[in-house]
């Protein structure tokens, strides 16, 4: 029994950390620059571009549900956000922070699923660590990772490249993830609900390779569509209008908002991104994108504007047909009561 | 599709519009109307309406944001109870960051309170099931509509003998401020667009007060963006007949008698009580306090040193909720009193007044295509 839980002898560098390391970990991690397990991995020459490095905390409770667990999340999301900058993903380091008493199953498990991901997107990790706190200071199991990717030479995302009549696209239905989470942990038969969690450098590449002109990309994740259109907006000075009913959600996630009080446009996703591009090249990226399975509900879904003076960054065009200003999520998404 | 969507159809909201911009030019003189239900506030600003009525026709919020006129009294023996009686503290979310004499629920948890999160009172009775060693107190407050689920989770842990689970009471029911309202001299209202959700439990009928004391219409009304224009189509409708009454336009879910059972359960628990509404004051039986059989349950009971409550300065908040004053009007608005960082309780729930119109009403929708 005791060998099957996480003991704060793991996290003592001695022979239990050399056990876990080694039965728990490398097999499901395992590649040559992290199986050398020396003090830092020395890598092979970058390819031609800019370097692109992104860090990442997961602290999902809970760590498993439906879609995904914080092994598959960690890697995705710090895949992510690298290929929201353009560049190839190629490196990651994966640090755990585990719990006095967590089962090692699920530690096992989150391997597996870290090193699925890593595999199947072509990348590494190439770095690890594993901590111990006491039983109480943590919540099971954090995860914590830096990736390393590189941006092909010219490719430029930037927000301020976004111009007026640029089109915004999502590459599927929104609020996925966040509503998969609530629902978990209200209780609620979680049904078809499952998070969007999934890679995006497959989605995307074919977009660059075709040479449409993405000025902005990004993932929605905390705070949802609604944090980084308004984030855009504000960058750009210019106004998003999105519409109402072209944003795709799926009857669940709006179910799931409806009986918590939440808006699904400020839920999270995990395997999602929202696109600027010339409005010339907004179908034919609708078309690339939905040629791929993970990407068959893409859509446009609203225009960059001028922003007239003492107008929302944001506006939404309502399914009743009125105008409203959609807001960056404020705080922690409280639920409304009645 | 949901059930609901011929109520958001574009052409039916449009078709209504119109219509009330005729009724109200006919009329010949402007017209105000309150709503005073937070899930009203919302559905206004959020399907935009305000900027979409005709000039003639203004909305203004009245107190039905539970959260907004819980006064900061309760929320000092909340913490209170936190802190000198070691009480695990149940709350529905809205509550965590109303601005109490000392601070917020949530800075009391970052302090080590114990504060759980819970959608309904059930929830608390689990976690009083699951922690039999520590008092657990469910902060009871809303309005009709969570009175009877609060007390069905006290009837629940009586039967099933779970001896740490109480409440501390600071449920609310709508009629008396609103007769209240009414008959201020100070608050101009032609009519009231009545609480969908809280007629389902009291019945229209206990709205009939307005026309027969104060010569008022009302309308019960649902909470999609046609639900609403209905509502101020038949306001007016009733104003230039001359003839007042309460009419009920969400006859899907509201019938005149209300909900027998959850009436029934509400008598077996609580009791009518004075009860200090922030903005308004205190008024007298518009409370709902336990009953004495609940006493061992009643955890207002509980002996507790109470800081004098501090409302924010500067906080126009009061008289936000009577409707005399917009928010943009206090000088706090947007400035140091935001939803990030909100001073009054009106700027907290998404259901206030100021939230409300921070989020979709500080901008001009002019010049948006």
């Amino acid at each position: 029994m005791s060998r099957r839980t996480v003991l704060l002898g793991h996290g003592a560098g001695g022979r239990m950390t050399a056990e876990l390391v080694e039965s728990v970990l490398l097999p499901h991690l395992g590649n040559p620059a992290l199986a050398a397990l020396d003090d830092a991995a020395v890598l092979p020459e970058l390819p031609p571009g800019r370097p692109a490095m992104t860090t990442d905390a997961f602290v999902v409770s809970p760590p498993v549900f439906p879609g995904g667990d914080v092994g598959s999340l960690s890697v995705t999301g710090t895949l992510n956000d690298l290929v929201m900058t353009g560049a190839r993903p190629l490196w990651l380091s994966w640090a755990l922070v585990l719990e006095e008493g967590t089962d090692l199953d699920l530690v096992e498990r989150c391997a597996v699923s870290a090193g699925r991901i890593a595999r199947a997107t072509g990348t590494a990790i190439v770095a690890g660590d594993t901590k111990v706190v006491p039983r109480g200071a943590g919540d099971g199991i954090y995860a914590v990772t830096a990736g390393l990717g590189v941006v092909p030479p010219g490719r430029q995302v930037s927000d301020t490249t976004v111009r007026p009549g640029d089109a915004v696209l999502v590459t599927g239905p929104v609020g996925d993830h966040g509503a998969t989470i609530m629902a978990l942990r209200h209780g609620l038969e979680t049904g078809d609900l499952a998070s969007d969690c999934a890679p995006l450098a497959d989605l995307l590449e074919p977009l660059w390779d075709a040479g449409i002109a993405i000025r902005a990309l990004h993932d929605p994740t905390r705070g949802g569509l609604a944090t980084v259109t308004a984030e855009v907006a504000e960058r750009t000075g210019l106004q998003m209008v999105l519409e109402e009913t072209a944003i795709p959600v799926r009857g669940a996630v709006q179910a799931v908002c409806e009986l918590l009080g939440l808006d699904p446009l400020e839920l999270a996703c995990e395997g999602r991104a929202v696109l600027w591009v010339a409005a010339e090249d907004a179908g034919r990226a609708v078309d690339l994108l939905r040629a791929n399975p993970q990407g068959s509900g893409a859509a446009v879904i609203g225009a960059a504007v001028e922003r007239p003076a003492g107008g929302s960054p944001v506006v939404l065009r309502s399914r009743s047909g009125g105008l409203r200003p959609l807001d960056r999520l404020s705080g922690s998404g409280l639920p409304r009561i009645c | 599709m949901s059930g609901t969507d011929r109520f958001h159809d574009p052409a039916v909201v449009a078709g209504l519009l119109e219509r009330i911009a005729r009724a109200v030019d006919a009329l010949g003189r402007p017209v105000t109307f309150m709503e005073v239900c937070g899930s009203h506030t919302h559905a206004i600003a959020a399907a935009g309406l305000r900027h979409r009525l005709p000039g003639g026709v203004r909305l203004i919020s009245g107190p039905g944001c539970p959260v907004c006129v819980t006064p900061v009294g309760y929320l000092d023996r909340a913490w209170a109870l936190a802190g000198q009686h070691g009480a695990v503290l149940a709350t529905f979310g809205d509550l965590m960051r109303v601005p109490s004499s000392r601070g917020s629920l949530e800075l009391a948890a970052a302090r080590g309170a114990a504060v759980r999160i819970v959608y309904s009172p059930r929830d608390a009775l689990r976690i009083a099931e699951e922690n039999p060693g520590r008092p657990v107190v469910f902060l009871g407050i809303g309005f009709e509509t969570t009175a009877p689920t609060i007390a069905a989770a006290l009837e629940e842990a009586e039967r099933k003998g779970i001896s740490n689970f109480s409440v501390l009471p600071g449920n609310k029911v709508m009629p008396p401020p609103l007769a209240a309202l009414a008959g201020a001299g100070d608050v101009a209202v032609d009519g009231f667009i009545l609480p969908g959700h809280v007629s389902v439990v009291t019945g229209s009928g206990a709205f009939e007060f307005l026309p027969e004391r104060f010569g008022l219409p009302g309308a019960v009304a649902g909470f999609t963006p046609a639900d609403v224009l209905r509502a101020v189509e038949a306001l007016i409708g009733m104003l230039a007949a001359g003839k007042p009454r309460i009419v009920n336009l969400y006859g899907r879910v509201v019938r005149p008698e209300g909900n027998r059972a959850a009436l029934e359960l509400m008598d077996r628990v609580f009791e009518p009580v004075d009860a200090v509404w922030r903005g308004l004051g205190p008024i007298p039986a518009s409370g709902l306090g336990l009953a004495p059989a609940w006493a061992h349950r009643d955890a207002s009971r509980l002996p507790v040193e109470l800081p004098r409550p501090v409302e924010p300065p500067g906080c126009r908040c009061g008289e936000v909720l009577r409707g005399t004053l917009d928010p943009p009007e206090c000088a706090l608005f947007g400035r140091t009193c935001t939803p990030d960082n909100p001073v009054g309780a009106c700027m907290v729930s998404s259901e206030g007044s100021c939230a409300a119109w921070y989020r979709h009403e500080r901008w001009t929708m002019e010049g948006t295509a």
